[in-house]
């Protein structure tokens, strides 16, 4: 893991539909200028900018950091673009810790954004490599089959998705940020709503968002303010074709799990860890995800969630924000959720803030579920 | 720092035109090569370079995993940069300690679309793109502000396709010749070839590179630096992201051998030599460099790569590896490797 590294500033804009007031540079540097404020630091002490957003085509701008350079004040600096498909706001981070724990740089600014409203990300999505056939639109034209493998698996019933879709939006009034923020949310409303993949009905599916969150990560010696330390990291990759591959309960998460647990010291995650940050983009990926994470055994997610455990008073609050569910600005979901993760344990997250938090989670997945990037946060310095 | 080397490097044999094979398929024979020669199967970090407007569709890269057979799950990133700028990725990751071997590659097939008005699409969107400025536009604005002597860009031109005439993975090209212009100061000779290829690198820490390589290409400084996007912004008639990664990489702390140089149009290298503080003893470009062989997302590492082989080889002792992204050099990276 190599040297200490914490989170010494979040920085996030209000998540929505059309930002019609910024441009993809301005998006940027709001979210990066609130990061800074949180950490009492300038521009100019940032030593190195690391940027992440997925693919280039859904704002049309190609390796967008040679233009978004002068906006995050990286003149004169390093800078680095990450993208590793939707996992890619959670490998942000990363490669930004990587930096301080390699002991190359005491602060990094690391930010990640979409402006989905400069394009269709869905048909963007479903735009394809030469000679390489695809039957799918969207994400959620490829997940859903995934989802409904699960519950044939797992006899899960067919309610459990709209729960999560409730209580995630549920979260989400609490949090000024989010994006869908829908008073008097129910089972009922969500179960009106039309199906777009069986089983996601649409308020089962996240928003299109634009948005950008930012963070400023520290070595020990150059921490101000509240630190969120980081107890462990780690990616994994595997392929998309590869034949006998899980892709309900995939080996590349299972792995990047145990990596990250066994540097944090954590070996019970349902009573160790306080709160957790998933990417969750469609309700059905909670119970999925419960199980890959290895909260609860395989086939049992769906009780988990059924129980109430990973609901804001639950003992395993589970996107106590509101999570993708509520706010999707692609590129930079992932690295919302460790954002999110670490203001917990800060005790900075306001209104869903888990009374007492002292470990998070966060977590994004990508690809065809086969890229993942997982870190573990606490207050106490490891 | 802890001590890192490139103990294998391979590249394709790169081709001019599309010669039907998928990413993948590119890929794949290169990594096998340094699989071989590193005698490694697995490794502790994994890391590539690629760019998703050569292909025209999202994740390009994310077939590249079937080729590597990632599996189990492997440790592993990607950058949306050049794959000198995954190389830098893995050396950091690297000096966390607790892993001891990286596998870097990258890879481009220009020969789907048209580069030239590709990178239009990096400027700013709202106030640069609109104006339909192409790369190779934008590189001779670059070329007038730096006022090179024709004769000097011809000797170039005409040294680094000679040598990639020796280089068995560069491509054939006939010494230059012809008046016409491709965009004024530029001639068309000036301008890197369109080129498909690919490229892997092996790096490995301390004793373990030593027992994987007889004379490994110990890294001793690498850095990178961005400059403003806007040409305005900038003297364009130098490189001062160029020099400041040269001076933190500590290029002039001894002679240099050889350098390896991202120079995809003749001007370029006259900036970059300036800005490195090269001497006329350097040798620069002995590959043929981008001028004879310009796999973009790879044409990077590859000099990082080929700056590497002089040492394994023993031809040199000292190298410099350099990688440019952005428009008219925006974006420098410089590696210093020693024996």
């Amino acid at each position: 893991m190599g040297n200490r590294c914490a989170v010494i500033g979040v920085g996030q804009t209000h998540y929505t539909t059309k930002r019609r007031d910024v441009s993809i540079a301005g998006l940027v540097r709001e979210a990066a200028a609130r990061a800074l404020e949180d950490a009492g630091l300038a521009w100019k002490d940032i030593d190195a900018v690391v940027i992440g957003k997925a693919p280039d085509l859904f704002e049309g701008v190609m390796m967008p950091e040679a233009y978004l350079a002068d906006a995050l004040g990286a003149a004169g600096k390093p800078m680095m673009r990450v993208h590793t498909a939707g996992s890619v706001g959670g490998s942000t981070a990363l490669v930004g810790a990587s930096l301080v724990q390699g002991g190359v740089h005491d602060r990094v600014l690391v930010v990640a954004f979409e402006k989905q409203s400069e394009s269709n990300a869905t048909w963007a999505l479903s735009t394809h490599l030469p000679f390489s056939a695809s039957l799918v639109v969207g994400a959620g034209g490829y997940f859903a089959p995934h989802i409904r493998e699960y519950m044939r698996r797992s006899g899960a019933p067919e309610h459990i998705g709209t729960l999560v879709a409730v209580k995630d939006r549920l979260n989400a009034l609490k949090n000024p940020y989010a994006h869908l923020r829908i008073p008097g949310i129910s089972r009922q409303m969500v179960e009106s709503t039309p199906m777009l993949w069986e089983p996601i009905r649409y308020l089962e599916t996240c928003p299109s968002s634009d948005g950008a969150c930012a963070m400023v990560l520290s070595s020990e010696k150059a921490v101000t303010g509240t630190p969120a330390w980081v107890l462990g990291t780690a990616m994994r990759s595997e392929p998309i074709f590869r034949a006998g591959r899980d892709t309900v309960n995939p080996q590349g998460g299972k792995d990047c799990a145990a990596d990250v647990y066994r540097q944090a010291g954590i070996t019970d995650p349902r009573r160790e860890i306080d709160v957790a940050e998933v990417y969750v983009p469609f309700s059905w990926y909670e119970p999925m995800w419960l199980e890959n994470l290895g909260f609860a055994a395989e086939g049992e997610g769906w009780k988990l969630t059924e129980s109430g455990a990973t609901a804001l008073d639950g003992d395993i609050p589970w996107n106590a924000s509101g999570g993708v569910l509520s706010s999707n600005p692609i590129g930079a979901s992932g690295l919302i959720r460790f954002a999110e993760a670490a203001l917990q344990v800060r005790g900075m997250a306001g209104e869903h803030q888990v009374d007492g938090a002292r470990r998070a989670l966060g977590h994004a997945y990508g690809g065809g579920a086969q890229f993942f990037a997982m870190w573990m946060v606490g207050s106490d310095k490891p | 720092m802890r001590d890192v080397a490139v103990v294998a490097f391979a590249q394709t044999r790169h081709s001019a035109t599309d010669e039907g094979l998928g990413e993948s398929e590119l890929i794949l024979p290169v990594l096998d090569e340094v699989r071989d020669a590193s005698g490694l199967r697995t490794f502790g970090f994994t890391c590539s370079g690629s760019c998703d407007y050569l292909a025209g569709a999202p994740f390009s890269f994310v077939s590249a995993l079937d080729a590597l057979g990632a599996w189990p799950p492997i440790s592993e990133s990607h950058v949306e940069m050049d794959a000198a700028w995954a190389l830098y990725e893995a050396w950091v990751r690297l000096q966390h300690g607790d892993v001891d071997t990286a596998l870097v590659y990258g890879f481009g097939k220009s020969s789907q679309g048209d580069l030239r008005e590709i990178m239009t699409l990096q400027l700013d969107p709202y106030y640069l793109a609109p104006l339909g400025l192409d790369q190779v536009s934008y590189a001779a604005l670059q070329a007038s502000a730096r006022g090179a002597d024709r004769a000097e860009l011809d000797e170039i031109v005409r040294r680094s396709r000679a040598a990639g005439r020796d280089n068995p993975c560069a491509l054939d090209l006939p010494d230059p010749e012809g008046d016409g212009y491709e965009v004024q100061p530029l001639r068309p000779y000036d301008v890197a070839p369109m080129t498909d290829g690919a490229a892997a690198v092996v790096l490995a820490a301390g004793d373990l590179a030593r027992e994987l390589c007889e004379r490994p290409a110990w890294i001793t400084g690498i850095a990178h630096r961005i400059e403003p996007h806007y040409l305005g912004m900038r003297d364009l008639a130098r490189s001062a992201s160029a020099a400041e990664a040269a001076r933190a990489a500590g290029v002039g702390k001894g002679h240099v051998d050889v350098a390896e140089l991202h120079a995809q149009f003749s001007h370029e290298e006259v900036i970059l030599r300036e800005a490195l503080e090269l001497p006329a003893s350097t040798a620069v470009n002995p590959s043929g460099g981008p001028l004879a062989a310009n796999p973009v997302m790879a044409t990077g590492l590859i000099r990082i790569g080929e700056a590497a082989r002089r040492i394994t080889d023993g031809t040199a002792s000292r190298a410099v590896g350099h990688a440019a992204s952005g428009p008219c050099l925006q974006h420098n990276l410089v590696t210093v490797m020693e024996a």
